[in-house]
């Protein structure tokens, strides 16, 4: 690492004595390359084994990494905590200008701890913390809150901020950190751990410069990274229609999960399409910090308010492939402004996980079909494929939790089917509500192996669709395939390089360009710090319970048939029993 | 410029300090911000080379120098006392600060950020320009 790079310091910021310290901490940047893999480290240290996921004492861990505003597309702060959701590793990624903005603040990375008497926001600029009250913002929705932290704080276009809607207020336990408006921490709860301690948001700005070990080659690896970016096909899809792109080729190859996966093809899916959204909503595109592809699509909704004429409101709503599986057509809505109308809500108001949230009503819409719950648990709503009024009255009332029934739902959708049944059409992993591939095995040992069971962990979707289509493979290959591609992936979010991006940043792009910060390692050194990342994250998870041997797969993914064979109970047992048997191995291994 | 096609990446700023062969933002001498929110775009905030510049107008040690014929103003750090009065002059905030010589930052035009926006919102044009008096 070179002399006087700010990626060294750690902000450590106590919300209950309101005080902070910077501490150097290089070896975590030179030994793991900062994102994932320092915070991991910081984890180990910072979160008291079996602590309440909501106590004081659990810490929020923001890092970026050694490439972060040197090269384009790393560009993602990667958030690690004690998820409410699953009780173990929590682990969401997040774009928009909060990578860039904490290392031009001058971090690498920041921990809070503690928490708040009242509600406050933090205001970080290099070397100083500010505690705002934020009595004012408590109950406010993404948008307006924004909007006056925004109006209260300078660093316009060179700060994030990040924030928590009702969601997080309320501690549902998969509430999301919004930034920049549009772009989320979404998984896993750290909404709840931000409302625990009375945090509604954080704002982090500076602009700052950084050392370069060879002034000339910087200028020409870095025209090498841009031109991949911009002209790469392997960005295009982002590029155009965005991953909403998606839709029709997973209902084309029978994989796309449609009212709570009793079916993986959908018959509104072409009016659900990115094609559709991109015709007929698409308003305005952008970009994260530092990215030129610009992925992110914007739809613009204009609806006329039904009490007075001529009198229109116009939102402008985040779309991508995810939302559109979970709140579309897992609850069997084909009408993409209806979709829209509920998107608005869990964006703008709710600032819930879109994925979990759609989960919960679908595997809760079943669940009233079936009778397991009446009108009388839902206060009077009639939960039925495709009825968006239904779906925004139950979100509302997750949020205000009236009664057992919506306060169980808050927990997630194993909670709620541990109380009133259905557990075998409750579709999580690992306690993580499922993603929007019903592909293969390949998917459904993704989610349950990965250590934040998230379909981008290890792309088990994309190992369905690229290999196992063609090939059967026996259950220890499918694993040693996922998790080869979990190791490199800890090395990719270390960087905290877009996973969109990974077609560019190769192995051995990546130890020319960590080079220029000052940083040698060879590809198998990159290797070394996967497995050594994967097997740090597993003892964390392992030590607060998770067991890869006694994890519940729901009955659902057997019954509806996957485009890829092999998806049946006695090849994932087999193959968990192996995941288990080789993370155990890796982790003894790891010095 | 085309600020609608703006997606707010940043690109050109990254690209106007590596121009000097910096890392980071520090040397920028264009900045993008969201016109209150990113759900209405951006603006981009770069000298428009006027032909009587105000910030030159404004300085008291004669630092900034209108560029003949071209717009906009050259600086001469020497001359500089970093009073900031032309960061104050410029309405369009294109004045940028260098915290560590504590002297103005203003784009040279030098088209390099052109070649990083990869939207075409960014071109660069020559044009004559008379300069108020010399």
């Amino acid at each position: 690492m070179l002399k006087n790079d700010p990626l060294e310091n750690i902000l450590y910021i106590d919300l209950t004595r309101r005080t902070f310290r910077i501490e150097k901490r290089p070896e975590l940047f030179e030994k793991y390359l900062g994102g994932t893999g320092a915070a991991v480290q910081l984890l180990h240290e910072e979160c008291p084994e079996g602590c309440d996921p909501l106590g004081p004492e659990s810490p929020i861990i923001f890092a970026v990494g050694a490439l972060t505003a040197l090269f384009p597309l790393a560009s993602k702060t990667v958030a690690l905590f004690k998820s409410p959701l699953t009780g173990n590793l929590g682990e969401s990624h997040c774009g928009g200008r909060s990578a860039v903005s904490i290392r031009m603040a001058g971090y690498g990375a920041i921990v809070i701890k503690g928490a708040s008497s009242m509600p406050v926001y933090l205001s970080i600029e290099n070397g100083r913390v500010r505690f705002r009250d934020a009595s004012t913002l408590w109950g406010m929705g993404n948008f307006s809150s924004g909007r006056i932290i925004r109006e209260n704080e300078t660093g316009a276009g060179l700060r994030t901020i990040m924030r928590i809607g009702k969601g997080g207020e309320k501690l549902i336990a998969y509430s999301c950190v919004t930034t920049e408006t549009f772009r989320h921490f979404g998984r896993l709860g750290l909404g709840a751990v931000f409302g625990s301690k009375k945090l509604k948001a954080v704002v982090v700005s500076g602009k700052s410069s950084l050392p370069v070990s060879d002034k000339k080659e910087y200028r020409r690896l870095y025209d090498e990274v841009y031109k991949a970016a911009v002209e790469s096909p392997v960005m295009k899809k982002y590029h155009d229609l965005g991953t909403a792109e998606n839709i029709v080729p997973l209902n084309n190859f029978g994989g796309l999960p449609t009212r709570n996966l009793t079916a993986a093809r959908f018959e509104g899916a072409s009016r659900m399409s990115g094609e559709t959204f991109a015709e007929k909503y698409l308003g305005r595109r952008l970009a994260c910090s530092h990215c030129p592809v610009g992925c992110i699509h914007i739809a613009a909704l204009r609806e006329p308010y039904e009490d007075i004429s001529y009198f229109y409101k116009t939102s402008m709503i985040s779309y991508d492939y995810e939302p559109i599986y979970a709140l579309g057509t897992m609850l069997g809505i084909s009408r993409p402004a209806d979709f829209l109308r509920l998107m608005d809500r869990v964006e703008e108001s709710w600032g819930m996980d879109a994925m979990s949230l759609g989960v919960i009503l679908a595997w809760a819409t079943e669940a009233f079909e079936r009778g397991l719950i009446t009108k009388k648990e839902t206060m009077g709503v009639r939960l039925k494929w495709g009825h968006v009024k239904g779906y925004i009255r139950a979100g509302g009332y997750i949020i205000d939790q009236p009664n057992d029934f919506y306060r169980a739902l808050a927990r997630g959708v194993e909670y709620a089917a541990s109380v009133y049944g259905g557990m075998e059409f409750a579709l999580a992993f690992g306690g993580n509500e499922m993603p929007g591939y019903h592909t293969g095995p390949g998917a459904h040992l993704g989610y349950l192996i990965g250590a934040r069971h998230s379909h981008l962990d290890n792309a088990g979707y994309s190992f369905d669709q690229k290999v196992l289509v063609k090939k059967r493979l026996k259950p220890e290959e499918t694993i040693d395939a996922l998790l080869a591609e979990e190791r490199w992936r800890q090395i990719l979010s270390s960087l905290v390089v877009c996973f969109f991006a990974r077609g560019i940043y190769t192995p051995e792009l990546v130890t020319r360009l960590l080079s220029i910060g000052g940083i040698d390692l060879s590809a198998g050194d990159l290797d070394r710090i996967g497995r050594k990342i994967h097997a740090e994250k597993y003892r964390f998870k392992m030590r607060e319970g998770f067991a890869l041997d006694t994890v519940r797969l729901p009955e659902r993914i057997f019954e509806t048939p996957s485009p890829v064979s092999g998806l049946d109970r006695a090849y994932l047992t087999k193959a968990l029993s192996y995941a288990h048997k080789t993370i155990e191995k890796e982790f003894d291994a790891a010095p | 410029m085309e600020t609608e096609k703006c997606v707010g990446c940043q690109s050109c700023m990254f690209a106007c300090s590596r121009r000097v062969g910096e890392a980071g933002l520090a040397r920028s001498c264009i900045g993008v911000r969201s016109i209150g929110g990113m759900e209405r775009g951006f603006s981009v905030v770069v000298c428009r080379a006027c032909a009587d510049p105000p910030c030159a107008k404004v300085c008291p040690t004669g630092a900034l120098v209108p560029r003949e014929g071209k717009g906009g103003v050259r600086v001469l750090p020497d001359r500089c006392i970093g009073c900031g009065h032309c960061r104050e002059a410029c309405i369009i905030g294109a004045v940028y600060w260098d915290d560590e010589t504590d002297k103005p930052m203003i784009c040279l035009h030098c088209g390099y950020c052109v070649d990083f926006c990869p939207y075409g919102v960014l071109g660069m044009q020559e044009r004559e320009v008379e300069n108020a008096e010399e």
